[in-house]
């Protein structure tokens, strides 16, 4: 599991990365009521705001971890938001991706590096 | 005791009114401070260099009956005539029992927005009522609580339609009969959003081009009913938008902008039983289709549950809104029209669906007649098919009749050169009929005939709207009065208790203030009347403007401005266009601290430029280095700084000149937000301080009432060199950076800031500050023992606000300040702002008005509440079981198994509690996150 600065959560699985906000953001973010997620097919860049998470008691943008295609979105997280809250790590993830340059992935923070991030 | 006769002046408003501490309680919280006048005080809060030593000069104060004398006097001098000009404004009758029991009744007038939802329950009803009529009469899902006004929600809603709309295209068509000031203020809103807009014939245009939407009016500006299908289909098939902007009277006859397809329709509410006044204030409405509304602006109430399971009412999506999204905000709106929405709602609980459309087809029946008629005597209708508004063509005799008209004292609406408008309404009746045909030079027979202008009949209405049995069960008055009274009850008001939010001034709104608000010589104006027939409106405004310029060190001022939000638009837009107009159009970064209110980012990002943060220091400074060194950065592309003074941390920072002077030596424009005025009038002038341009918040620093979140009004004031780029009326031909409806934004509300400052004078007003500073200073002081005061600026004193800081109190315990908050409704106080502009503290205003024994109240309550959190700490208590945690008390837990580690007495009286009139709040905490995830905005029968 490969993790970003912005508290996304990233597993590499048949050429395809699936993407989830992690334990930490889902528990800073308190109960998520809404979710807004990009199309399948979608190319998207870098950086660029793909998804929106709203709680109640704040909105946030999920940024495209890495340039490349979206290949397939979680409907279930729309319906039922509070999945995320319950399981970050699994039902609750959000989209998965194919990268343009698949050797992007490793050069993501690992596991230690994160937990850093979230402790300071 | 009473006072020596000598001491007692009851003319004396300013003091014995006005401003809550009397002499003597003045003096004794004055002594607890430590002080020995109230000037000393002020002199060791007030950084020298900022205060002005010039008194303030307006005249003496005057008293009540000079007041309402004077206005009586001015009212005289507006002319009131029948008009018929229509274009969105029209004749309506506000029902006794509605004016009475919530225009004039301070339950709801006093109000303030409904983000504590417990203590909301009635004006949330009130606005789920208004949201279900739009949603009804429109035919679409969602319908939010209100906005400015009909130009601005059209606004709105070509922002929702680029936000939404999958293509790429940048055009948005605006059809040329749609109302004048609709257009003027699109036109302003979408340059900055990069908007190609084009105003024209909208049939033709959106298939000459690819377009992202298109606005039509329906009906349209000169009355005519046209089947919008088509073009509706067209623009579908092309992936754009359509945005309706419809008269809500005529829906109740005519087809519904859903059953034609529209995605999103707007318009204003003020023909449901609000008065003109001369522009406002009223209710504008947005509506929009479900695959929409998460897109939509502004406020959306929803049902939720309280703790008990029971229905609960609660502002829905908060995390949408501009503090908290900022500069990515889609929409800086961050209020309603409460209050005119309540009345609009009321009027279709009053009249009912049945009573609505009798109402609709009596106007109809009287246009259709009047029609017959012109068309007898030789003036064919433009259109056969209209609802209300009749237009001819009169080739040359148009000011011939304009003058026969108005000397039967009737205005009626001049088009061009050569036709002339006329638009009945629910006050129109045979005498109006005659009158208009006799103008005509018809003879004076009433006109019976009405047969030839019968509406198409494949654009009638065949859906039932407003069937929920709210809309049908309070046509007696009794009925009528006990239902307002019921919802009233559940509210918690200024006419209760202190309100003490932070940053909102909720101060006294004196019934005296207030009178002249529903006088008709004020409330029957239209906004396109002749200025002849409004010359008292003039005189007040003229003179109100000169006395705000007097207090603030501004040049002229805009009264547009329908908010402050608005007001930060328009001011932004005024800097803008100063600058383009010295060639320097690459002045379009503005600087913001970040502990400023996230509004200041929104609006920013409207105006459309780019939002540079501030870093602040960890007490919100500024400081001066890092400032200096981000503008020369910025250098020639700064455009201007927004800043909030007294800081919103609640102090006075003495670099604020500093601040301006580094701004203006860079090229840029300051912006002084004027949130914060309370605790400048007459001591310090924004103006002098470097301000080129700030809003004045009229419903919080000079008592226009909050109305339960609206209206308000922002006018903005600037120096000299902006004068020329205010917002123009939006009516005039050469209108520019037009932002409302109408040229005075709601003028008939500016009576009441102008009754106050007449109050008050120059001497009265400034005393009003001081006493607001000791006021808060006294609570921070009291409170101090056992909780931290955050912010402090020279002499650990803050200004009119103080924030206190319950996280060391909390610490330990899993005690939130949301459960402080709560604690204090059981103590019968509205909660104070929470965690703004830091988290997990409350920023307390209590204002000038209260006296020290609703101070001590509020004080005693909280130092209460730090004894029950001491209690949790020291595992006395159940930490998941105690009163805070169960805060709010209700009914329903007293009379059920009480089963608590505590005593009903101590959960429900606290401190603060009064024990002969307890508030008992109607609902127990709110479910937020069941609400949002289940959203629901309408009256359902049965709902939740």
């Amino acid at each position: 599991m490969r993790y970003t600065k912005d508290h996304e959560w990233m597993v590499s699985r048949d050429g395809e990365v699936v993407v989830g906000i992690t334990e930490f953001a889902a528990n800073q973010l308190g109960d998520i009521v809404f979710i807004e997620l990009p199309e399948e097919g979608a190319t998207i860049e870098a950086g660029a705001e793909i998804a929106v998470v709203e709680s109640v008691k704040a909105a946030s943008d999920i940024l495209a971890p890495a340039s490349g295609v979206v290949t397939a979105v979680n409907d279930a997280i729309i319906s039922n938001p509070g999945l995320v809250n319950e399981d970050p790590l699994g039902e609750g993830w959000f989209f998965r991706m194919e990268f343009d340059d698949s050797g992007e992935f490793d050069t993501f923070l690992g596991k230690e590096e994160y937990q850093l991030l979230t402790q300071e | 005791m009473t006072a020596p006769p000598t001491l007692y002046h009851p003319d004396d408003f300013a003091n014995l009114r006005h401003i809550g501490p009397s002499t003597s309680e003045i003096e004794s919280m004055l002594g607890e401070l430590g002080f020995e006048s109230l000037d000393a005080l002020i002199d060791a809060a007030i950084p020298p260099e900022v205060k002005r030593s010039a008194p303030l000069d307006l005249g003496d104060p005057l008293t009540e009956k000079q007041v309402l004398k004077k206005i009586r006097e001015v009212a005289a001098k507006n002319k009131v005539c029948t008009s018929l000009i229509g274009t969105g404004y029209y004749g309506t009758s506000i029902p006794s029992v509605i004016q009475r029991n919530i225009l004039e009744n301070p339950a709801w007038y006093t109000a303030y927005t409904p983000y504590q939802p417990e203590i909301s329950q009635g004006r949330l009803e009130a606005l789920l009522n208004f949201q279900t009529m739009i949603c009804d009469l429109a035919g679409l899902e969602i319908a939010n609580a209100s906005l400015l006004d009909e130009a601005t929600a059209c606004a709105e809603a070509m922002a929702m339609a680029v936000r939404f709309t999958k293509s790429r295209a940048r055009t948005f068509i605006v059809d040329h009969c749609c109302h004048p000031q609709s257009i003027a203020v699109l036109r302003t809103r979408a340059r900055p959003l990069g908007i190609d807009l084009r105003v024209g014939n909208a049939s033709e245009e959106i298939r000459s081009q690819e377009v992202f939407g298109a606005l039509f009016q329906y009906p349209d500006t000169y009355g005519l009913v046209r089947d919008l299908r088509e073009d509706i289909r067209h623009l579908h098939d092309a992936g754009a938008t359509a945005v309706v902007s419809a008269d809500l009277l005529a829906l109740s006859m005519l087809k519904e902008p859903g059953a034609l397809g529209a995605d999103i329709a707007v318009g204003t509410t003020q023909r449901f039983g609000v008065p003109v006044g001369f522009g406002g204030p009223h209710a504008g409405y947005i509506a929009c289709g479900e695959k929409y509304w998460r897109q939509m602006p502004g406020r959306i109430v929803g049902v939720s549950v309280d703790s008990r399971g029971r229905k609960a009412l609660r502002l829905a999506l908060q995390t949408r809104e501009q503090h908290i999204r900022r500069e990515k905000a889609t929409s800086n709106i961050c209020t309603a029209q409460v209050l005119p929405a309540v009345l609009a709602s009321m009027y279709a609980v009053y009249h009912g669906p049945r009573g609505i459309r009798a109402i609709a087809e009596r106007v109809n029946l009287l246009a259709r007649r009047l029609a017959t008629a012109l068309e007898a005597i030789g003036f064919p209708p433009d259109h056969r098919d209209f609802f209300d508004t009749v237009t001819v063509n009169v080739g040359t005799k148009q000011s011939g009749i304009l003058s026969l008209a108005l000397a039967e004292n009737i205005n009626l609406r001049k088009i061009g050169s050569d036709r002339v408008g006329i638009s009945f309404d629910e006050l129109t009746d045979e005498v109006t009929l005659s009158s208009v045909c006799r103008a005509f030079g018809a003879d004076s027979s009433v006109p019976l005939e009405s047969g030839k202008f019968e509406l198409p009949i494949d654009l009638l209405r065949d859906s039932a709207f407003l069937t929920h049995p709210v809309f049908n069960m309070n046509r007696c008055e009794a009925g009528a009065t006990r239902y307002m009274r019921r919802l009233a009850d559940r509210d918690l008001a200024l006419d209760r208790c202190m309100i003490p939010l932070g940053s909102c001034t909720m101060k006294l709104n004196a019934a005296a203030e207030m009178m002249p608000v529903t006088w008709p010589e004020f409330g029957e104006l239209h906004p396109h009347v002749p200025l002849g027939q409004a010359e008292g409106y003039i005189e007040m405004i003229d003179d109100l403007s000169s006395k705000l310029c007097a207090l603030t060190g501004f040049d002229a001022i805009s009264m547009q401005p329908n908010s402050g939000a608005q007001g930060e638009f328009a001011g932004l837009m005024a800097i803008l266009a100063y600058h383009e107009s010295r060639g320097e159009n690459d002045r379009s970064i503005c600087l913001i601290p970040t502990s400023a209110h996230g509004t200041n980012a929104a609006s920013a990002r409207m105006a459309g430029m780019s939002v540079v943060g501030i870093e602040t220091n960890q007490d919100g400074t500024i400081d001066l280095e890092t400032f200096e060194e981000t503008s020369r950065k910025v250098g020639a592309r700064l455009g201007a700084t927004m800043i909030t003074y007294p800081s919103t941390h609640g102090v006075f920072e003495p670099t604020i000149m500093r601040i301006a002077e580094i701004t203006h030596r860079n090229g840029g424009q300051v912006y002084m937000d004027g949130a914060n005025l309370n605790a400048l009038v007459g001591l310090a002038r924004l103006g002098d301080l470097g301000s080129d341009v700030s809003h004045l918040n009229l419903h919080k620093t000079f008592c226009i009432p909050h109305g339960g979140g609206g209206p308000g009004m922002g006018p903005i004031g600037v120096k000299s060199h902006l004068a020329p780029f205010l917002p123009k009326d939006p009516i005039s031909p050469d209108a520019e950076r037009s932002v409302s409806s109408a040229a005075f934004g709601s003028p008939s509300i500016l009576l009441v800031s102008w009754a106050y400052v007449l109050l008050m004078g120059g001497s009265g007003l400034t005393q009003a500050t001081k006493v607001a500073i000791l006021n808060a200073n006294y609570i921070a002081h009291r409170l101090r023992k056992r909780y931290e005061i955050c912010y402090s600026g020279t002499n650990g004193l803050v200004a009119h606000e103080c924030i206190v800081d319950t996280r060391l109190a909390v610490a330990g315990t899993c005690v939130s300040v949301e459960d402080v908050a709560k604690r204090l409704i059981d103590n019968g106080f509205h909660p104070p702002t929470m965690s703004w502009p830091v988290l997990g503290t409350l920023m307390i205003e209590p204002t000038e008005s209260e006296c020290k024994a609703e101070l001590d109240r509020f004080c005693d309550a909280m130092l209460e509440i730090h004894g029950e959190i001491e209690k949790i700490r020291d595992a006395k208590i159940d930490p998941h079981d105690n009163p805070l945690k169960n805060a709010p008390h209700t009914i329903m837990d007293i009379v059920g198994d009480w089963g608590r580690p505590y005593t009903r007495s101590d959960g429900c009286f606290p401190a603060g509690a009064m024990k002969d009139a307890k508030y008992w709040p109607p609902v127990n905490r709110i479910d937020n996150v069941w609400g949002d995830r289940n959203f629901v905005g309408l009256q359902r029968t049965g709902n939740a």
